[in-house]
């Protein structure tokens, strides 16, 4: 099938001329600026706040602690989108606890945000200070994690890979590590919200506007209608765009003041305040024979959470998926300390997760003598391992094979004077959700089509491959379609996550069109009425199971190769090539499909070479809290990248044919640059991000 | 933000005047690294004098054939000026390998040499810092400290000086002018800084309204040079050890070397040891280490930056060597 080309991205000219109006670029009349005050401590108490100085300062409005704040009803979630929701996170100066250092204690009000900001600093907020443990310790005794609903058991055992590790030929047993990350969207988190008619309006930076509408009007017990949400423009989310105190404190001081209130965190609140990737400690024990047929996959992992919320970092989930074995366990146990919460970010579970199994893989293979992509086609699955279905479609094998080709696999290690220049392979799979979804379709007599939903564009392309979806479905010209989406007041849609945005959103639309389509077929040749045609379609997502009823096991898969050059004498690693070939169904449009798995590549690159959130245990802090300290790739680090596709059908999916590639391309890269640098240097590091130290202390 | 009181004064005279009457004024030029702090609060002046429109931004040939550079000269026309490209191409990569293209477009020369340093104990307020708050304590000294100083630091202060282009001032022998209420006077770039010792707080040896007006160049020495930044990313980033250096080999032997480094030290680091130990010597590695091993011999790494003995080594290493195949 031939995917129709959307052309450029519909919202480009409003975006590079500055027309397109992100959160904070709304205002209403009067507003008060909203400065929120974090902790200085990890762990205690508020006593109290002397706020005399901060009222003091003109044009300060009023301070909100816990002792004056607003008592606020428990966040209430339908089963679905429960896991995006932190209830004690969102209860915002609901107590005198402190958890984290950087939860929030205060919020100062004020005409200006500099004079909120000034005022912040002079309020005295005595605390009573506690013994807090910010330090990841992989040996201390831990729980294994709490099953989380929506999210896959933390624990699993097939077989019995204890003895059939001890029985293999070879094994691999390693540990890996990866930093805690942050999201960092360009786009800080921001609301403006004003309280009127007895409800609220927020222009809020979300993934996902009925998301939010859920969580305030539950929260401020109101009914879901007198809470609209307005996300036109999101500025990148990356898991970090859930509910978050922030939305929830404008509400809270725009129904108290009667004003309306914009609040925007900045880029250090944010490193506290949003949510986090956890640091992962991994060990990985493989056992295979000579051949490199793995006998047992052993993948166990060690994350962190908040004293006030689970949330566990699914790192050994997709290793549940990826190759035959026989003999298989995963865990996953949780430290509870006192630090931020951390939460989903690009890939969660899968970049960490991927980057320790796909380079224990390159170990086997290294110890094998064999070479790494065959030694990945020789463990392919003929139906999942995690839980025997078959696969609605598994590429990896062609994905692998075509990438080597297309690469030229495998040149050999080489000097270039000080530089030692090698290359290296690693898979990538991603889970295929569908999430309940509905959309509207609207014919007009002028001949356009309206697609209205409450999906979220947060940076990737949305609408412009609803667009595409819209137009095929129709089988209208592109031209014709005009996609209304970032408001609550839209038919119910899913956030914009887990990859299932264009898939749940794609299939609403889908029904829609199909429903559309029958009643111009009962029309005939009769002109349509005044107001047009009308047709609400929806998806009930996974729920429903597959469009023909089989059970299915869905995922996207792929292969990432890349080539680094290591200064042998500075430790510094550059990437010189990186190449992904993907199988994720039908590709719906692909100068955006080619932008995200471009995209996700890039945030693998980042995460090999670059990002780390460093946490002082003393303090409990992230201390390299802004974009100097906490480095993202930049364009001199990213090489041309080259992205491409297999043609894959699908039929089982979803009713789009379309797998998810919104983190597809994230995965496996960080593993993939990992053994390039082992194939270069001789080099293996366990330890992201690989920082230049790493090289020069693992040089014999 | 503390409110402050902004003030665009007519010429140089009239602001250093009204910062040196002022103990709580500060200038401001490009703005890229103080309104940063004033905006964590980190410093927060009363009264800012803003330089824009009235510094001197001009590049002359001095009598002797050297360059003189007015203080308030962007650092990306810098770079870019002809004759610094052609006569002293070091101080033109280290510019160009400081910071990002828009903060090179609006940095000043004057502000670069004064820029605070990037230690993460000093830019948050409510971690200890002696150089912020004297008698705090150093957090860093048992913290986050990768990027810090391995050279003349102290058990107060281990913070580096974050400037690239101050490595090669210092190494070409730049000299500043500088004004001040009372007097004007002019130093060589290399003892503008001071190292932290008890007092981390007094990082130069301005005193207070004392503007920097100018930087000069010797002569150009015509020797083959270099300017060689590690960091962790390709771009927009500090450095975690530079190098600049100059070097003449004749008949196999150093005649003259001048040798600084970046990113290892509280202030731009000449190697005045190591650059002893090489004239004369023969040019090759093993007189090359054991000249950069004298320098580093005073080097107190911490626990979480020994590498950087390794690196500088390297680097340094690599740098003379590849100086000395020029020559």
């Amino acid at each position: 099938m031939t995917p129709r080309v959307a052309g450029p991205r519909v919202d480009g000219w409003d975006k590079v001329t500055g027309a397109a109006r992100y959160a904070a670029d709304h205002s209403f009349d009067g507003p008060v600026h909203c400065w929120p005050v974090s902790s200085t401590i990890a762990k205690g108490r508020v006593v109290s706040i002397d706020t005399s100085a901060a009222l003091a300062v003109p044009g300060v409005v009023a301070v909100l602690w816990h002792a004056n704040a607003p008592r606020l009803h428990t966040p209430t979630a339908d089963p679905m989108s429960a896991v995006l929701v932190k209830p004690a996170e969102l209860a915002v100066l609901q107590s005198d606890g402190v958890a984290y250092h950087g939860q929030l204690v205060a919020a100062v009000l004020a005409d200006s945000l500099e004079a909120a900001r000034h005022a912040a600093g002079l309020l005295v907020v005595e605390y009573e200070q506690l013994p807090h443990d910010a330090e990841l310790r992989p040996g201390a005794r831990l729980r294994v994690a709490p099953p989380s609903p929506g999210l896959d058991p933390p624990e699993q055992t097939i077989g019995n890979p204890a003895a059939a590790l001890a029985g293999a030929e070879v094994t691999i047993d390693a540990r890996y590590t990866t930093p805690a990350e942050h999201h960092n969207p360009i786009e800080p988190h921001a609301t403006v919200a004003a309280w009127q008619d007895g409800g609220v309006v927020l222009y809020d930076a979300n993934q996902g506007a009925h998301l939010i509408q859920g969580v305030i009007a539950g929260m401020f017990d109101l009914p879901r209608d007198r809470v609209r949400v307005v996300s036109a423009h999101v500025g990148g989310g990356f898991g970090a765009k859930g509910p978050q105190a922030v939305a929830v404190l404008a509400v809270m001081a725009t129904r108290m003041l009667g004003r309306p209130v914009k609040v925007t965190l900045s880029r250090q609140q944010m490193f506290a305040l949003v949510g986090y990737r956890s640091p992962t400690v991994q060990r990985v024990r493989l056992g295979a024979d000579r051949a490199g047929r793995l006998a047992a996959v052993i993948h166990e992992v060690v994350a962190q959470t908040s004293a006030i919320h689970d949330f566990c970092e699914p790192a050994a989930v997709l290793t549940r998926t990826m190759y035959a074995a026989p003999h298989r366990h995963t865990t996953h146990r949780l430290a509870r300390l006192d630090v931020p919460t951390p939460f989903m970010l690009r890939a969660p579970g899968a970049a960490p997760g991927m980057f320790a199994l796909e380079s224990a893989v390159d170990e086997l293979a290294v110890v094998c003598g064999l070479d790494p992509v065959e030694l990945r086609i020789r463990n392919e699955p003929a139906a999942d391992p995690d839980t025997g279905l078959p696969y609605s479609s598994r590429n990896l094998v062609r994905c692998l094979r075509e990438g080597a080709r297309a690469f030229g696999w495998r040149p050999p290690p080489r000097r270039d004077g000080h530089r030692l220049v090698g290359s290296g392979v690693a898979a990538s799979a991603h889970p295929s959700h569908t999430f309940p979804s509905t959309a509207q379709l609207r014919l007009h007599p002028d001949g356009r089509c309206t697609v209205a939903l409450g999906a979220t564009d947060i940076g990737n392309g949305a609408r412009t491959v609803l667009t595409a979806i819209t137009a095929e479905a129709m089988a209208m010209p592109p031209e014709r379609i005009d996609v209304l989406i970032g408001d609550s007041s839209l038919p119910l849609a899913a956030p914009a996550g887990a990859s299932a945005g264009t898939a749940s959103w794609g299939s609403a639309i889908v029904d829609a069109a199909r429903r559309l389509r029958a009643q111009l077929t009962e029309l005939g040749d009769r002109p349509l009425p005044p107001d047009g045609l009308t047709a609400l379609g929806q998806t009930l997502g996974d729920l429903a199971g597959t469009p023909t009823g089989a059970q299915t096991a869905k995922y996207a898969f792929g292969a990432q190769f890349a080539e680094v050059c290591v200064d042998i004498d500075s430790g510094e690693v550059r990437v010189t090539r990186l190449l992904g070939v993907f199988a994720a169904g039908k590709i719906l449009s692909p100068h955006t499909a080619r932008s995200q798995l471009l995209g996700g590549m890039t945030m693998g690159l980042s995460m090999a070479l670059h990002e780390e959130s460093v946490l002082d245990s003393r303090f409990g802090d992230f201390v390299n809290g802004d974009l100097a300290g906490y480095h993202i790739a930049t364009c001199a680090d990213v090489p041309d990248i080259e992205v491409g596709w297999i043609d894959e059908t699908d039929d089982q999916v979803n009713a789009l044919g379309a797998k998810g590639i919104g983190e597809l391309g994230i995965v496996g890269t960080a593993a993939a640059i990992a053994n390039a640098v082992h194939h270069a240097t001789g080099i293996r590091v366990r330890d992201l991000p690989i920082h230049p130290h790493r090289i020069l202390e693992g040089r014999p | 933000m503390r409110p402050f009181t902004y003030h665009r004064p007519p010429d140089l005279r009239t602001a250093v005047a009204a910062v040196s009457q002022d103990p709580d004024a500060a200038y401001l030029a490009g703005g890229t690294n103080l309104v940063d702090l004033m905006k964590r609060g980190v410093l927060a002046p009363s009264v800012v004098v803003d330089l824009s429109g009235i510094g001197d931004e001009s590049v002359d040939r001095c009598g002797d054939g050297g360059l003189r550079v007015g203080a308030g000269m962007r650092n990306s026309d810098l770079a870019a000026h002809p004759d610094v490209r052609r006569d002293y191409p070091v101080l033109a990569r280290a510019l160009l390998a400081g910071a990002s293209e828009q903060l090179r477009n609006v940095a000043t020369v004057g502000g670069n040499l004064v820029q605070r340093t990037r230690c993460v104990y000093f830019q948050d307020t409510a971690m200890p810092c002696n150089k912020r708050r004297p008698g705090s304590g150093c957090a860093a000294l048992g913290g986050h400290h990768r990027d810090l100083a391995i050279l003349g630091g102290s058990a107060a202060c281990v913070a580096t000086h974050p400037s690239d282009m101050a490595v090669a001032l210092v190494m070409l022998d730049a000299r500043v002018r500088l004004q001040g209420a009372a007097r004007a006077r002019v130093l060589p770039v290399a003892e503008l800084h001071r190292l932290p010792g008890v007092s981390p707080q007094h990082e130069t040896v301005l005193e207070h309204g004392e503007l920097i007006t100018s930087v000069e160049l010797p002569p150009p020495s015509g020797l083959p040079s270099l300017y060689r930044k590690v960091r962790d990313r390709a771009s927009f980033a500090f450095a975690l050890v530079s190098v600049a250096a100059e070097m003449q080999v004749v008949d196999g032997h150093v005649r003259r070397v001048r040798l600084a480094f970046g990113g290892v030290a509280p202030k731009p680091w000449r190697a005045r040891t190591a650059e002893a130990l090489l004239v004369g010597v023969r040019a090759d590695e093993g007189s090359f280490g054991r000249a950069v091993d004298a320098e580093l011999a005073v080097a107190s790494p911490l626990p979480g930056n020994e590498h950087k003995i390794t690196l500088l080594r390297n680097v340094t290493l690599r740098s003379l060597l590849e100086l000395a195949a020029r020559s």
